[in-house]
């Protein structure tokens, strides 16, 4: 593994987790709003949250 | 409680500092890092035999086309290290590494040859050569590349495959007697009892909502298939039994191609309507959308085959590194917070292994709720 390559990595970490971060964060929101509605926000957030996973792990094999 | 919480870190940092500055006292041993990493990437490997503990090996069937079927045991290979002779045009060949030779470390290699017939398994391919045979050549990139054989078709009972078949089994087992326990009764029993409510589950909460239902029976055995058998091997995984077969990319790899498959020849004409030519956008958009779509459908199983391999990968790799992280331990409270560490993250894994098996049924059940999406005027 090169420099570049692990700064690489970090990225995509910082990405991927700032993303699904920010799908928790607005999930447990409209939880907070709406409980009656927790099952259907989680599952739209769980896929969510698994389409930002496939695109950062792609990435970090690219890496 | 708080002083339980305040004690635990207190062995934690007690652990992590014991750990920083322990010192190497017996250098003329084994480099236990090396040893540590070796294990995990044997571990992440597929192998010839099945290993229980060290020393106790189970040989394999190996099964390989070389004009014609060829059946051996792996119990009749042996290593041979071996020691690489370079030639001036970058190729290597190899000779025998004998007790008294030493060569630097770099120099050396190995690979396991069968007594009784002409086959040798180098890192891991079965190759009709002996070691003399072979040729080498060094690329640029400082890896070698074997030249003068190719590796033959290779059809054996690996570690991987025996254990896909007993889970398989399994599997059948455990689903036929529940469909059988229902002639008995509405109540399954044993077994059984766990299963439905996972049965329901997917059909109530994966299938009907993402398909519909009008067309969600016709997918409903492939979605159970998918859920219960990466579940199961992702569960079987956690045990000591030293598998890994999600974390095997050819595996993931044939179940996210079923997945493509299905919905390819399940879609209607709605949906190759929405790839080739997308109503309600102009011309030129619609030109510029149907390689974006094309390679959509391409992108959508890729994507569920690297989630899975990766995440059950990078799974065993923290874990396997956590428990060799034990043997570095130099007293009783870094020993101690490993294994709780180990444990812990062992009990994460469990909710990942539920948690990947969900997401690709979850994800393949929207693709295929995609392929028989009926037309709406809205688009």
């Amino acid at each position: 593994m090169t420099i570049p390559n692990i700064v690489g990595a970090g990225l995509i970490v910082i990405g991927a987790g700032l993303g699904i971060g920010k799908i928790g964060g607005s999930a447990m929101d409209a939880i907070a709003r709406q409980p009656e509605a927790t099952s259907k926000i989680q599952t739209a957030m769980i896929i969510a949250a698994a389409l930002i996973e496939g695109i950062g792990f792609a990435a970090l094999f690219a890496a | 409680m708080r002083r339980k919480i305040s004690l635990l870190a207190l062995l934690f940092t007690l652990a992590i500092g014991s750990v920083a500055f322990a010192e190497p006292d017996n250098k003329d041993k084994q480099d236990t890092p090396e040893e540590v990493k070796s294990f995990i990437k044997h571990h992440l490997k597929d192998a010839h035999y099945l290993e229980l503990f060290h020393g106790a090996k189970m040989p394999l069937p190996i099964i390989v086309w070389d004009d014609g079927i060829k059946f051996l045991m792996s119990s009749d290979f042996k290593k041979v290290e071996v020691k690489e002779i370079a030639s001036a045009d970058s190729t290597i060949t190899f000779e025998r590494l004998s007790a008294t030779d030493s060569v630097a470390k770099d120099a050396k290699d190995y690979l396991y040859e069968s007594m009784s017939s002409e086959y040798a398994i180098f890192h891991g391919k079965i190759i009709a050569a002996k070691h003399g045979d072979m040729q080498l050549k060094l690329r640029p990139n400082g890896k070698k590349k074997l030249t003068s054989h190719s590796a033959l078709i290779d059809f054996s009972i690996t570690k991987t495959v025996l254990m896909t078949m007993l889970i398989c089994i399994l599997l059948f087992f455990a689903f036929t007697g529940l469909s059988k326990s229902y002639s008995k009764g509405p109540i399954p029993s044993g077994f059984g009892r766990l299963l439905e409510p996972l049965v329901l589950f997917i059909r109530d909460d994966i299938a009907i909502p993402n398909i519909g239902k009008k067309h969600y029976k016709r997918y409903m055995s492939y979605l159970l298939t998918v859920f219960f058998f990466i579940w199961f091997v992702n569960l079987a995984g956690m045990t000591p039994l030293g598998i890994n077969i999600t974390g095997n990319i050819a595996i993931t790899l044939s179940l996210a191609l079923i997945t493509y498959l299905i919905t390819q020849f399940t879609a209607n004409k709605n949906y190759w309507g929405h790839i080739f030519w997308m109503p309600g956008v102009p011309v030129p958009m619609k030109l510029v959308l149907l390689p974006i779509e094309l390679l959509g459908t391409i992108i959508k199983p890729f994507s569920l085959m690297i989630r899975l391999y990766a995440n059950i990968t990078a799974g065993h790799v923290v874990l396997m590194s956590l428990i060799g992280l034990v043997f570095f331990a130099s007293n009783l409270f870094a020993f101690g917070s490993f294994f709780g560490l180990t444990l812990f993250l062992g009990v994460i894994e469990l909710l990942v292994a539920f948690l990947q098996a969900y997401i690709f049924t979850m994800l393949t059940a929207l693709y295929f709720g995609a392929a028989v999406e009926e037309h709406h005027d809205e688009h």
